[in-house]
């Protein structure tokens, strides 16, 4: 272009320089890009130092699968939901860390547990921080679904993968340590937590030197009730429990993705912290099993506490 | 320094040879291979002798070599039955390692040349591999199954041999203009593969990073496994998109099945444990290499970037490597013959 002159390359080189290198102050160079006299002579002298690995990068989906902006678009799309379906309400958000690493606990339920989701989806809107949501590697196994579950936040529940995300890269990382026994319970036994595994995310947080921060989700469990399960099916299809739900008897197959409107309530309890060093090869089971226990009984507490003052399951 | 280089007449054979020539305090380069070489080589000695013990014993005590680097094991499934991946990896190894521990050995280091294919890729596997980490399930294949075997000798060889420093690399997927695997073959082709629905993250390793990696540990005292691998990894349609290809998908139920006439068309030749790779990726810990002092000169992206650009290259100028024939009269002619003035000062 022949109006291209020296001060459009140098403004142009300044927005670059503004939108990668946020943290310098560029006003005294934009003031001198704004002067004809000085913009002749000025080579602009702020300039991008990006990474080569970077500018070849075609999307922005990290080394764990997880790509912002394909969170951006599903968190766009789920916040209708979020706001209005479940109308989520957080009590103790100041309990979560604005920075370090840190274990979210919480409890699980629904057969397509929606907690994951409403967690994450929260953190990252309010907070601004991005969640990396631990689950069965069964995800890996399934197309289409895996791959939107990876690039969504979702890591394998990996002892190694948790520690580098905790350790290494200081992240929220959300776990459900009652895994599928959680959400393959029947409607019955509600509110009712099952084991919490074999305690690994203590160890994991242990390891590396990071709280637990227990979570209580009230509501998740009225959204999907099973009310039957077919062993012989899940058997058949490789899954862990194939749920008949309240959702499928009244819509029908729409009932697999038809959530019933409960009111959610999510409860972040104060962090629970370990004192004790991390990267130790070993923890003390009996340790390990009674932080564990111990953790499990405040989120359940926390689900009886906020039981007794629930007057309406839809209205809260 | 006296090198035995075994796998002459392979790729990575030939690039080390040449890079060990350049070193004035190497003295002596001996290479095997079943084969001729296809790299001009100035100094290396070239002995063409299969893998058998008894003459590598020769070998090892006539040259009086103190360093071998073993590049002779077979990777990439395509180019070889499970018969000849056994012969050459397993046993191979085996007689090469028998050979470098008979009594009074001159050799005090083994350089190898192994994957992180011995890894698989399986949907239980962490993201990241590190050293001491096993493989979450059995392996299916031949290359990996004889691979795992070579490896089993070499610790048995390192554990024997206290005084022989035994450094074994792991190196993730080459990319690389000059080298053929299943992924550049596959990636050369106008269309890629991607099994529908799965979008994995691989990782790569450049070609001449490959090259430096053998020459670090041959040069410096770092005794144990190391995994090499680029910085970073990459989601498979990614990879694609950097080099400008159109995926095809192939269906995610009896995939190798599908994957067939592909091969049978000479379009893609992805062996089982490359399909794999791309539905549950794999990537490795470089970082135990990185603190024994190696640099990388690419990272994965970059590594990428370079071979779409030298594809686009290639694509315009066609194959850039000098044809080479190995003759054995020419090259005794320019090694030996009094009539060579060498050193000409």
């Amino acid at each position: 272009m022949v109006t291209d002159g020296p001060e459009h390359a140098a403004e142009r080189a300044l927005e670059i320089a503004a939108a990668t290198h946020p943290d310098v102050d560029l006003s005294d160079l934009d003031a001198a890009v704004g002067d004809p006299a000085v913009g002749r002579e000025l080579v602009p002298i702020v300039r991008a130092v990006p990474d080569p690995a970077d500018e070849v990068r075609r999307s922005d989906v990290d080394r764990w699968g997880r790509s912002e902006h394909f969170r951006e678009l599903t968190r766009r799309a789920f916040d209708p939901i979020y706001k209005y379906w479940f109308r989520v309400e957080w009590e103790g958000f100041e309990h979560l860390p604005e920075e370090g690493g840190a274990l979210l606990v919480a409890n699980h339920a629904g057969a397509i547990p929606p907690d994951a989701p409403s967690i994450m989806h929260g953190i990252e809107k309010d907070l601004g921080r991005p969640v990396y949501g631990l689950a069965e590697n069964l995800f890996r196994t399934m197309p289409v679904v895996g791959t939107l579950w990876s690039r969504s936040g979702g890591v394998a529940a990996h002892p190694d993968n948790a520690y580098r995300l905790l350790h290494d890269e200081e992240r929220l990382v959300l776990v459900f340590p009652e895994g599928t026994k959680g959400t393959g319970k029947h409607y019955r036994d509600r509110y009712r937590l099952r084991r919490f595994g074999r305690g690994g995310f203590v160890d994991i947080a242990m390891r590396a030197g990071v709280p637990v921060i227990p979570i209580a989700v009230m509501g998740a469990e009225e959204t999907m009730p099973i009310l039957f399960k077919s062993p012989r099916l899940a058997k058949m299809l490789n899954v862990p429990y194939f749920p008949v739900t309240a959702n499928m008897l009244a819509f029908g197959p729409a009932g697999l993705v038809a959530y019933l409107p409960a009111k959610f309530r999510i409860r972040v309890l104060p962090p629970v912290s370990f004192d004790v060093p991390p990267n130790q090869e070993r923890y003390s089971r009996s340790r390990v099993m009674e932080e564990s226990e111990r953790i499990r009984r405040m989120v359940q507490d926390a689900l009886y506490d906020m039981l007794r003052t629930r007057r309406s399951v839809w209205f809260g | 320094m006296r090198v035995l280089v075994t796998g002459l007449s392979t790729y990575w054979g030939g690039r080390v040879a040449q890079a060990l020539e350049k070193r004035s305090d190497v003295d002596v380069v001996v290479g095997v291979d079943t084969r001729d070489p296809r790299t001009q080589l100035e100094r290396t000695e070239f002995v063409r002798t299969d893998s058998s013990h008894s003459i590598l014993a020769r070998i090892v005590r006539a040259t009086q070599v103190d360093t071998i680097v073993h590049t002779h094991l077979v990777v990439d499934s395509t180019r070889a039955t499970s018969r000849t991946l056994h012969e050459i990896n397993v046993i191979g190894t085996m007689n090469l390692l028998a050979a470098a521990s008979a009594a009074g050995s001159p050799v005090r280091k083994v350089v190898l040349k192994s994957s992180g294919l011995v890894y698989g890729a399986n949907k239980a596997d962490p993201y990241f591999f590190r050293e001491d980490m096993q493989r979450t399930g059995p392996a299916r294949t031949p290359v990996e199954r004889s691979l795992l075997e070579a490896e089993a000798f070499v610790r048995d060889f390192a554990d024997d041999n206290p005084h022989v420093n035994v450094s074994l690399l792991r190196f993730a997927n080459v990319l690389g203009v000059d080298i053929d695997t299943p992924f550049t073959a596959a990636l050369r082709q106008p269309v890629a593969p991607e099994i529908l629905g799965f979008d994995p993250r691989l990782q790569f390793v450049h070609e001449d990073d490959v090259v430096d990696a053998l020459m670090y540990a041959i040069n410096n005292e770092s005794p144990g496994v190391y995994n090499v691998g680029a910085d970073g990894n990459l989601p498979w349609s990614e990879v694609c998109a950097i080099l400008g290809k159109r995926r095809v998908a192939l269906p995610f139920v009896l995939t190798n099945l599908a994957a067939e006439p592909a091969r049978i068309f000479g379009l893609w030749d992805l062996p089982p444990e490359a399909m794999a790779l791309l539905r549950f990726g794999r990537t490795i810990d470089n970082s135990r290499f990185k603190r024994a002092g190696f640099r990388y000169g690419y990272t994965t992206p970059t590594a990428v970037e370079a071979f779409a650009q030298a594809l686009r290259l290639a694509g315009t100028i066609g194959d850039s490597r000098p044809s080479y024939r190995y003759e054995r009269e020419v090259e005794d002619f320019f090694r030996h013959s009094p009539a060579v003035v060498r050193d000409p000062a």
